[in-house]
């Protein structure tokens, strides 16, 4: 029995369709990346990494600003990785089918899509506001508050994966709990904890908008965290907005090394990711 | 030791519920501090604050239904590209594609995501915002402006900036969230079900129309609106290609402002306390917003799972 022309025409179109779809979506990843390519390999130079963002019109670098984003990174994950794993720990864990948990799971989900310009003004209305200037360490909170919940969710994936057995096991041998989970479970659950780190990593380094009123910017070369603090993002922000070509010109070579640092941090945690399975 | 063990793990679990805790604080702080932050601005316009069409910085007069709109419309036109796409793109990797490319093609859509938004900001501005302005706006003004009902919204200067090209932007950004979503869903239909309506002669389409789409309804559903949730709160691939404009537009092609954008672009310039409390209030009605979208979608996002058996 044939099916009606009708119906295979459809079904042809659907099929069609269904391709196009996916090739619109490959388009648009390979215009991105192809631009970013084209326009930050030729704004490559030495200088990038020797000098600091010039006023308009002269050549500089942005060394101030990758040493910022750098430092606010680390500071952020020394923050919220501990905070993230102990809560992902508590869900999977201790608090396994209590109330507080499946609370704190469900309010996780949401905070891990949550718009993070409005954790950066949280972070000003908390820290800011009442410290009376712009800090390093307000843009490193915020920026730990944006990880915090990317951590939590794969402590607890992960952590769920491990078979009850293993924790049967260590109370067997008469471990108390804390030293199943801290010898046992996050020695099984290692990997999967740390790929989900360099998630919240390559997440948080393209962060903007949490550190427009958090860090802020600084022209200039300073270590101190406790002031204004050049950072990538926003330096590749107010330098794209400008009317200056030399500033556009930084702005795609900083955009160049940002989105090479994201992919490249993304792609080896599929590897590790890939590698962990095969175990 | 046995003791001491009891101590240890007491404390233990103190500190790990402790930091369960602490998520929930951070949700709740958030709030408390947008509607704290934002009060003296709900105190001094009421309703004014969400339907004035005047945001007058000078004056001190600050009513925010422009970006509000700004930011209703640009997530609509992000949804009506991103969920037929995104569907589509399920499909393909679910059903089409040969086995060996869905890996490959999987990594590459959600490699979307992972793109940091200044970078498609960036690109928003230099590249595609030109390329609207020099080929799809002309091209609208001449076709589609002329129509009926649908004609004055695509009526306009072909500038490039402005809601319609904001919106695509947006659509690009929420494709991979839905698509990994759905393919998640699509895959764990049970395939017995499948192999009935083949069985009954059905073709992919119908399959995908009868079957696959309604049994995986309320997923597909939770992920669009997890898209939404991403689509409102975008701030920075917004504010470079809106145009930071506080006039009332019905044309797509006219720049506009979003509550993300216009809270970027002015919270650093806000030197009086009612300019200040309105950004925050902003953010508080913004947080709001996403928060009932994201629980929403979550709600149906469990409910799947409920019905796959899965206990998370």
């Amino acid at each position: 029995m044939a099916i009606p022309a009708r119906r295979r025409v459809a079904d042809i179109a659907a099929f069609a369709f269904a391709t196009a779809a996916t090739v619109f979506g490959l388009v648009w990843l390979a215009w991105i990346l192809w631009t970013t390519l084209v326009q930050g390999a030729a704004a490559l130079t030495p200088s990038l990494f020797s000098q600091m963002t010039p006023p308009p019109g002269a050549s500089g670098g942005l060394v101030n600003a990758f040493y910022g984003s750098a430092v606010m990174i680390l500071l952020g994950v020394i923050i919220g990785t501990p905070i993230g794993v102990a809560a992902g720990t508590y869900l999977a864990e201790h608090g396994r089918y209590t109330r507080l948990a499946a609370i704190v799971s469900f309010v996780n989900d949401i905070l891990l899509s949550a718009p993070s310009i409005v954790i950066g003004l949280f972070v000003y209305e908390l820290v800011v506001r009442n410290a009376g200037h712009f800090s390093g360490y307000a843009g490193a909170l915020a920026l730990a508050m944006i990880l915090l919940p990317i951590v939590v969710r794969t402590t607890e994936e992960s952590l769920r994966l491990i078979p009850d057995q293993m924790r049967e096991a260590g109370f067997a041998l008469g471990l108390p709990r804390w030293r199943v989970t801290r010898q046992i479970l996050y020695k099984a659950a290692l990997s999967a904890i740390l790929t989900g780190i360099l998630l919240g990593v390559a997440r948080i380094a393209g962060e903007t908008a949490p550190l427009l009123f958090t860090a802020l910017n600084n022209q200039s070369w300073s270590a101190s965290l406790n002031g204004p603090l050049a950072n990538v993002p926003v330096v590749i922000f107010q330098y794209a907005m400008s009317p200056y070509n030399e500033w556009h010109t930084l702005a795609w070579a900083g955009a160049f090394v940002l989105t090479a640092f994201v992919l490249v941090l993304n792609i080896l945690v599929r590897l590790l990711a890939r590698k962990g399975k095969e175990q | 030791m046995r003791k001491s063990g009891v101590g240890a793990d007491r404390t233990f679990q103190w500190i790990t519920a402790g930091a369960a805790w602490l998520v929930l604080l951070l949700l709740g702080g958030v709030a408390v501090s947008m509607a704290w932050g934002g009060r003296l601005a709900f105190e001094t316009f009421g309703w004014q604050f969400v339907t004035g069409r005047n945001w007058d910085v000078v004056a001190g007069k600050f009513g925010a239904f422009v970006p509000i709109y700004g930011t209703l419309v640009t997530s609509a036109i992000a949804l009506i590209i991103a969920v037929p796409v995104s569907i589509g793109i399920a499909l393909f990797l679910t059903d089409i594609a040969p086995r060996w490319s869905r890996g490959p093609i999987a990594i590459a859509i959600e490699l979307l995501a992972a793109i940091p938004s200044i970078i498609y900001g960036m690109w928003g501005l230099f590249i595609f915002a030109p390329f609207m302005a020099a080929h799809v706006e002309p091209w609208l003004n001449a076709h589609v402006a002329n129509k009926a009902l649908i004609g004055p919204l695509f009526s306009g200067p072909p500038i490039g900036i402005g809601m319609l090209t904001a919106g695509i932007v947006l659509g690009i950004m929420v494709i991979p969230f839905i698509a990994s979503v759905a393919r998640e869903v699509f895959s764990a239909v049970p395939a017995p079900l499948k192999e009935s309506a083949v069985a009954l002669g059905s073709t992919r389409w119908e399959i995908l129309s009868r079957v696959t789409l309604p049994y995986t309804r309320s997923a597909v559903i939770g992920a669009i609106f997890l898209g939404l949730g991403r689509a409102l709160g975008e701030t920075m691939a917004v504010t470079f290609v809106l145009g930071n404009a506080h006039d009332l537009s019905l044309s797509l092609l006219m720049p506009s402002n979003s509550i993300a954008a216009a809270i970027a672009n002015e919270f650093t310039e806000a030197d009086t306390e009612l300019y200040r409390s309105s950004l925050i209030a902003l953010g508080f009605l913004l947080f709001a917003v996403t928060f009932v979208v994201l629980t929403i979608a979550k709600l149906l996002l469990l409910r799947m799972n409920r019905q796959l058996g899965r206990t998370h």
